[in-house]
This record gives structure tokens, C-alpha cells and sequence, in this order.
């Protein structure tokens, strides 16, 4: 048993000391979240602060393909709430009797719709530059929520001597430090119902929390599950050790 | 037969603890082994996105008098038809009639001009003709299965043939006088 | 013909007299003799089957949710994360169970190497394992494919694209493993197919794995035979309990990283979809596999008349083939390390020079971590086709028990090493 939980806190050192570096070596500053740890969840209102930033200031070049409306069940919206929300936005469907694609509202059972029908669409709207899709963003980046919280944070004046070039941004943590994406988040740019203010860090928390989400729905029941699991292997390893001793007793 | 390897000369008590222990852990080890199997049947269960798409709005609007329509609800083909006055009046004078599955028409159809049911013949659940006016539509002038002979009258009901049943009817509410709301 | 079968229950008589299936069990499962010394490192081959059996349960009813497209695999793997029922616990399970099946798997090895356990009579048990490493990697492999990640999509290129370096025949191979001009559709079919195939051939080299093991019986610590019944104890219940014990434990570390830290040994560029037109800046294989991919980029020149490219694969390759002829490669007359002075610390020297192989393979092929990959590479070899034939010449072993009951040989009696050795090579 004791050596069980040895193992175990060797593991969880481990994986707590992960290392963050960005591809351009600068070190991506660890933050704390809400869904990290054994124990972490998240947190309800950020992430429907985040979907209020996605939808203002995102949704215009990333798609966010792989959640539907009804997915936002999981933000603590009500099912009339998200058939609303969902209504807003129109959707191809189709063919009808005459043969026609037709624009309906969306429902429920519907993705998120995209900025651009196609990539190329995507690439010839941007400069060239793919916006690329937000579903994974958290899991697809080394260092994943502070990656995304250290970019959305980290627009700034390049230092001296260090030539940006035509329609790209400084950014301290993006790889190379040339960004295609202006800076997505300004001061106030949009106004929370909740009355919290809007400053970047506070948008940048709530769309990383929103995203992480979106990466991974399932991690409160992966992780509620897990507990259970957990303390059920320790008792039943602990009863197996013990009906190990007794059978073995005679034999040592 | 398990245990009589295990050496005799431990005494009583000792050999009742380690029973009990034994059993324990098998107990235990039955109980994890079924919770790990739930996960993998559960997964062969309809999934999230199947299930989000059980409901279907359905426009009347467009369905004459005589007309029926198929629509695909929950992969499943549901017939709607907009019914005659004849065959109303047949279906009403037939609830007095002999009928394997007894139903009133008026159990079936919410509103008697509609009649909306899941088409699948209630034998071995190939698909009834009668939903197009060329169609043999059988001797009581309702739908005719191919597959084996059934034949439901203008409600819908088995009347003769193989099937045991009525054809079925799916959970649906007008949610406005031109539409309702299958699921 | 009954043989006046042990059987009270008449059903089950009948059933052995036709088919001993119950006497066979008994045989080889309760009555077994065991060494009475074995340790915990001797868990590691039941370990090992039971993650082979988890790997195929999780592994059939996820392929009942997979879809080998290339336009729908990643979005189908997707859809068994968020949508299918306990999808992401099916997956996370089987992603995680590669790596845990590797972890077994080494260990199990080096159990192996440490006590000498592939040594007679035991070399063709030994040399069954390394085929089910092969088979085991070729399986893993084509798993990691299957996600359509950019990860996924990369290392099968690159791997494919190691047959190009054989002679002549090398790019007509490639073409012929792809299906195609490159990695595409036809490539992810094949290997859906395969990936589904290759464990069930894994369960029958197991078996035979296991057949030849009940022939031999096990190795112990000791690496002496049981020599009568005081040295060994019935399979069950000593060791179906002491298993239970590592399986309990092993269960523990696995649910842990299923539930706790389920992308520890994935990489996140995996959570991008397949670009066949973007190679990803770093690209790693799986973790597992580290050892040989340092192996294979740490031949930079080219050897007399060999090309730099084809010895490094032939070195890769050759790096596991070694271990079918490691049997006689060894000279030593003991088997266990325990008894071998200088061997117990070449055995940690070529451990190290494993995980420096890992190290070396996980970093960008350039700099000090190139060297250190040569070295560590050239060390390999010399472990096995210099140092294991030339050690077991000079190495004085200790004496070694009389018995495995009497682990202590009391006053050092007549044992000298040079007698006892030649008393282990009598079954």
C-alpha cells in the first residue's frame, strides 16, 4: 500500500512539473486555473463569458466546428436558452422537394456555424493566413490554457531592433513572435451581463476557460469518475494484499 | 476446491479470516469487473448526437386531402396523411368491427383529419404500401404489406395477415395547426 | 477412455474425458509448481496479458464507433470523445493502454535480462517474446495512426518511408505499403485492417509464449531449477493471489493516467487534424519508441559502402533482431545477475544506455544530443556482441545455493561455483 501511494506521488510530481516552453524558447508563465487539479472544474459563468467573447470577437475568422448548440447544455444555459441562442444563426439544409439548398435557423442538434464555407475562403479573407479552428485549441498547443492565455495576453511594441513584418502583430509567446491575428481583445470590447469588467486579462481568462471546455467537455465526469475509481482500486489492492499475507504466511 | 491447496495445519480461526477475505476480494473483484463492463455496453447505446436529432418538426401545410407523406424520424419511416372524409367515416364505422388489436380511431388520430403512425408492418417490419395513390392500399382500403400480407384498414389497424399489431404510433404534438412536432 | 478422472461432477467429466480442458487447467493453473522465491518482477508477463485483453475489449467497441476515411476519422475519433456513451473512457483507456502495455512489456524484459531468464533451456520462450514486441509494435504503430492526427499522419510517413532505404526493391515497397503515392485513404484502410488483425495474431504467439514458459517453468531470482517439490509452491492459490496483488497496483498507475493525466503520453499536435501539406515543427514518435528512432538518426555518415540512410534503419531494425540471438551471445554459466559480480553492474550501465537512448530520441537530431546518440548507440551493440560473449568468459560467479529452499549454502561446502553451474543445466 505504502508502496502504491509512493508511486502515485511520484506520478503526480511528474506531471505537475510538465515543462511549458513555447517553440521560441521564451517561458510560458503558469497560471491557475479553475478546471485544473484532481478536484477542478469549471467555471460556470467564465465559460459563458467566454462564449459571449467567442461570438464577438472570434467567431468572425475561427470556427469552432466540432460543438453544437446543444452542447452548451453544459454552460448552464437552459434548453429554451440555447433553441434561442441557436435560432439566431442561419444554417444550409436542404435539398428540398425542388431540389434547392435552402437557409433555415439553426437548432439545437446543429454545429456551430463557420465564419467561412472553406479554408481556401478562410485563407483568401485573412491575408493568406488560416485562422485556424478553436474545438481543440487547448489540447492542440504545449502549455495549452496558459499557451492561449500567454498569447491573448502577450500583443505588445516589439523590443528595439526587431522588424515586424506587413499585417503581422508582435507577440511575445507566439512562436517566432510574428502573429498573423491582430489583437483579438481589447479593453472593454465587450460588455459582460454580469457586470464583470472587461479588461484582456479578464476576457483572455474567460475565452482560455471557455476553449478548455471545448477541448475536452467530458473532463468533470473523467475526473469525478476517476475519484471513484481510485478509491475503490485502493481498497480492493488493500484486500488483495492482505489475503496475499495470509495465504503466503505459512510459506515464509 | 479453491483453497485446499492451502496448507491444513493453520488453525480454525485463521483459515475462516482468510475465507472471508478471500471472499471479499472476489466480491469486489466481481463488482469491478461489472462496472468496467457497463462503460463498453453503454457505449453501443444511441449517442449524444443521435439522440439530439429524436425530434422532427414536420410542415402540414402542403399535404392535400388524400395525400400522405413520408418522413425519416429517428431512421425510422413515419407516415402522415391527411385522411378523406370516407375514410374517416370508414375508420369511425369500423371500430365497431371485429379487430385483432381493438382500437378507437379516435385513440389514434389526435385530430381525425391527420393520422400520423410509424411505418413499419408490426410482423417483421418491412415498410406497408399505400402511401402513394397508385399503391395497392389493400382490402380495407388502408396499407397492404408486401413482405407477408397484412392488411391495416384507413386507421391504420391490422386486419388480416400475420401481423399481431396495430400499426404503432410515434409520441407527436401539434405544436400549431400546420405543424407538429414528432418525438 | 476414462482414466479415472479426478472429477466428481458428472458434467464436467464427461466433458474432460472428451476434451481435458478441466484437467488441463488444473494442471498448468492450480497445480503448477512454481519457484517458492520468485519477486514482484515476476508479475510483469500477467501484467502483460491482462492489458492485452483490455487493449482488445476497448479496442472492439471502439472500432465499432471509428470511421477509416480520411475525411472523417479525426472528426469520428471526436465524436467517441464527446458524443458516444463512456466514449472518452473507451479511449482514453485504449490510448493510454498502448503506453502501459510498453511499460509492462520493458520491464518484463529487463526482468529477463537481469535474471537471465532467455539462457537454456528458456531461448526459444525468450526469443517468442521478441517477436511479441515486434508484433506488438507493429500494432501500436498503425494504432497511432488511425486518429488522423498530424502526429499520426506524419510518423506514418515517416516510418513508411524507412523501407525506401533498402536496395533496388525500396520505393516499389513504399508504394505498395501505401497503396498510393502517399499516405492516404488507402494507407488508413490498410492499416485500420491490419491494427485490427495483428492482436489477435499477438494472442497466439502469447499462447505459445506461454506453452513453452509450462515446459520450462519459470526462472527465479536465483536462476537455479526447482529441483523437488520443497522448492516450488502450486500456481494457485500462492500465485493467482500474489498476481492479484500487481494487477491491484498496476490498475491503481493505470487509472490514474486514464483519469488524471490521460495526454501525459500523447502529444498535443495529435489534436490537429492531418495536413499533408504542413509537417509539424518537432516531430516525435511515441515514447515508447524513442530508444530506436535515436538509433536510427544517429548514423550521420555513410559506412564504406552502406548509405548513411540505409544503416541507420538496418541498426534500428538490427537493435531488436539482436535480442533473438542474445541466448548465445551470453557465456555466463549462472543466469542471475545476483550471482554475477560484474554483470549486476552492466546490466544498469545498459540501462542507462537505454534511457539515454530515449532522452537522445525525444531532442532535436543535432548538437550534444547527436553524440550522445552515437555513443549510446555504438554502446548498445557493444553490450551484446562484446561485452555479454567476452564477460561471461572472465566473470567469476558467486557460488550459487544448493537449492532454491536453502538460499543460504550454509558453511560453503564443496558448492564451488564452477559445480553448481553445472548442476543448474539438469532439468
Amino acid at each position: 500500500m505504502l508502496k502504491a501511494i509512493k508511486t502515485l506521488a511520484v506520478i503526480v510530481s511528474l506531471g505537475v512539473a510538465g515543462p511549458a516552453l513555447a517553440a521560441g524558447g521564451v517561458e510560458i508563465p503558469k497560471r491557475d486555473w479553475s478546471f485544473q487539479g484532481l478536484f477542478g472544474t469549471y467555471d460556470r459563468a467564465a465559460m459563458q463569458r467566454g462564449l459571449q467573447i467567442y461570438q464577438e470577437s472570434c467567431a468572425g475568422c475561427h470556427s469552432i466546428r466540432l460543438i453544437y448548440y446543444r452542447n452548451l447544455a453544459d454552460l448552464g444555459y437552459t434548453a429554451e436558452q440555447i433553441k434561442a441562442f441557436a435560432a439566431e444563426n442561419e444554417v444550409e439544409d436542404g435539398p428540398n422537394d425542388e431540389g434547392e439548398m435552402y437557409m433555415r435557423p439553426a437548432v439545437a442538434s446543429d454545429r456551430f456555424i463557420k465564419p467561412f464555407p472553406n479554408d481556401n475562403a478562410a485563407r483568401a479573407g485573412n491575408n493568406g493566413a488560416l485562422p485556424p479552428d478553436l474545438s481543440l485549441m487547448v489540447e492542440a498547443r504545449v502549455g495549452g490554457p496558459n499557451y492561449l492565455y500567454a498569447v491573448l495576453t502577450g500583443y505588445g511594441e516589439p523590443p528595439a531592433g526587431t522588424e515586424v513584418m506587413d499585417g503581422m502583430s508582435y507577440n511575445k509567446y507566439f512562436p517566432g513572435h510574428q502573429i498573423a491575428m491582430p489583437p483579438p481583445l481589447s479593453e472593454d470590447g465587450v460588455e459582460f451581463a454580469d457586470g464583470t469588467k472587461a479588461t484582456v486579462e479578464q476576457q483572455a481568462k474567460d475565452i482560455t476557460t471557455f476553449l478548455a471546455w471545448a477541448s475536452e467537455p467530458n473532463m468533470e465526469a473523467r475526473k469525478s469518475m476517476g475519484l471513484k475509481v481510485m478509491l475503490f482500486l485502493l481498497v480492493f489492492t488493500g484486500l488483495l494484499i492482505a489475503v496475499k499475507r495470509r495465504i503466503w504466511a505459512d510459506v515464509h | 476446491m479453491a483453497d485446499t491447496a492451502a496448507s491444513p495445519e493453520s488453525g480454525d480461526e485463521d483459515a475462516g479470516r482468510r475465507d472471508f477475505l478471500i471472499l471479499a476480494a472476489g466480491a469486489m473483484g466481481v463488482v469491478g469487473a461489472a462496472s468496467f463492463a457497463w462503460p463498453l455496453i453503454d457505449s453501443m447505446n444511441p449517442s449524444a448526437e443521435v439522440l439530439a436529432l429524436s425530434t422532427v418538426d414536420v410542415d402540414l401545410d402542403p399535404i392535400q386531402e388524400g395525400q400522405s407523406i413520408t418522413i425519416v424520424w429517428q431512421g425510422k419511416p413515419v407516415f402522415v396523411r391527411r385522411r378523406t372524409k370516407a375514410e374517416i367515416e370508414q375508420a369511425l364505422k369500423d371500430d365497431s368491427a371485429e379487430l385483432r388489436d381493438p382500437e378507437k380511431d379516435g385513440d389514434r388520430a389526435q385530430k381525425p383529419d391527420w393520422l400520423v403512425m410509424i411505418g413499419l408492418c408490426t410482423h417483421l417490419g418491412c415498410i406497408p404500401l399505400g402511401q402513394k395513390s397508385t399503391d395497392p392500399k389493400g382490402e380495407f382500403g388502408g396499407w397492404f404489406c408486401p413482405c407477408h400480407g397484412s392488411h391495416y384498414d384507413t386507421a391504420g389497424r391490422i386486419r388480416k395477415g400475420p401481423a399481431p399489431k396495430n400499426l404503432p404510433l410515434p409520441p407527436y404534438k401539434f405544436v400549431d395547426d400546420k405543424t407538429i412536432l414528432i418525438g | 477412455m476414462s482414466t479415472g478422472s479426478q472429477w466428481k461432477n458428472p458434467v464436467i467429466r464427461w466433458v474432460d474425458d472428451r476434451l481435458p480442458i478441466f484437467t488441463y487447467m488444473d494442471h498448468e493453473y492450480q497445480q503448477f509448481p512454481m519457484p517458492r522465491n520468485l519477486n514482484y518482477f515476476w508479475n510483469f508477463g500477467a501484467l502483460a496479458s491482462i492489458v492485452l485483453v483490455v487493449m482488445v475489449v476497448t479496442g472492439v467497441m471502439l472500432a465499432m464507433q471509428y470511421t477509416p476515411h480520411v475525411d472523417y476519422a479525426f472528426d469520428s475519433v471526436e465524436r467517441i470523445r464527446r458524443d458516444v456513451n463512456y466514449g472518452w473512457l473507451l479511449q482514453y483507456i485504449h490510448m493510454n493502454g498502448g503506453s502501459m502495455f510498453f511499460i509492462v512489456v520493458y520491464i518484463h524484459m529487463f526482468r529477463g535480462l537481469y535474471y537471465g531468464s532467455y539462457k537454456a533451456p528458456r531461448e526459444l520462450l525468450w526469443m517468442l517474446g521478441v517477436v511479441i514486441l515486434l508484433l506488438m509494435m507493429a500494432t501500436a504503430f498503425m494504432g497511432y495512426v488511425l486518429p488522423w492526427g498530424q502526429m499520426s499522419y506524419w510518423g506514418a510517413t515517416v516510418i513508411t518511408n524507412l523501407f525506401s532505404a533498402i536496395p533496388l526493391v525500396g520505393d516499389w515497397i513504399v508504394t505498395l505499403l501505401w497503396g498510393g503515392f502517399s499516405v492516404d485513404n488507402a494507407t488508413l484502410n490498410r492499416f485500420y485492417s491490419l491494427h485490427y488483425l495483428m492482436p489477435f495474431v499477438l494472442f497466439a504467439v502469447v499462447g505459445l509464449h506461454v506453452v513453452a514458459l509450462h515446459v520450462s517453468k519459470s526462472n527465479n531470482p536465483d536462476g537455479i531449477e526447482m529441483k523437488g517439490p520443497q522448492d516450488s509452491v502450486p500456481f494457485h492459490p500462492y500465485f493467482t493471489a500474489k498476481d492479484s496483488v500487481g494487477v491491484g497496483v498496476f490498475l491503481l498507475f493505470f487509472a490514474f493516467f486514464v483519469f488524471y493525466a490521460p495526454n501525459f503520453f500523447g502529444e498535443p499536435d495529435n489534436y490537429i487534424e492531418a495536413n499533408p501539406l504542413q509537417t509539424p515543427s518537432h516531430i516525435v514518435p511515441e515514447w515508447y519508441f524513442l530508444p530506436f528512432y535515436a538509433i536510427l538518426r544517429s548514423v550521420t555518415i555513410d559506412i564504406l559502402f552502406i548509405p548513411a540512410k540505409l544503416m541507420g534503419v538496418l541498426l534500428m531494425f538490427g537493435s531488436i533482431l539482436i535480442l533473438f540471438i542474445l541466448p548465445w551471445l551470453d557465456t555466463a554459466r549462472v543466469r542471475s545477475a545476483k550471482y554475477r559480480p560484474i554483470y549486476k553492474y552492466i546490466f544498469w550501465i545498459f540501462f542507462v544506455d537505454c534511457i539515454a537512448l530515449g532522452w537522445v530520441g525525444s531532442q532535436p537530431a543535432e548538437g550534444t544530443a547527436l553524440i550522445i546518440g552515437q555513443v549510446a548507440t555504438v554502446y548498445y551493440f557493444a553490450h551484446f556482441l562484446l561485452v555479454m560473449p567476452i564477460l561471461g568468459k572472465i566473470e567469476t560467479p558467486l557460488p550459487l545455493p544448493s537449492s532454491i529452499a536453502e538460499p543460504v549454502t550454509g558453511g560453503g561446502g564443496g558448492a564451488s561455483a564452477g559445480a553448481a553451474a553445472a548442476k543448474m543445466e539438469k532439468p
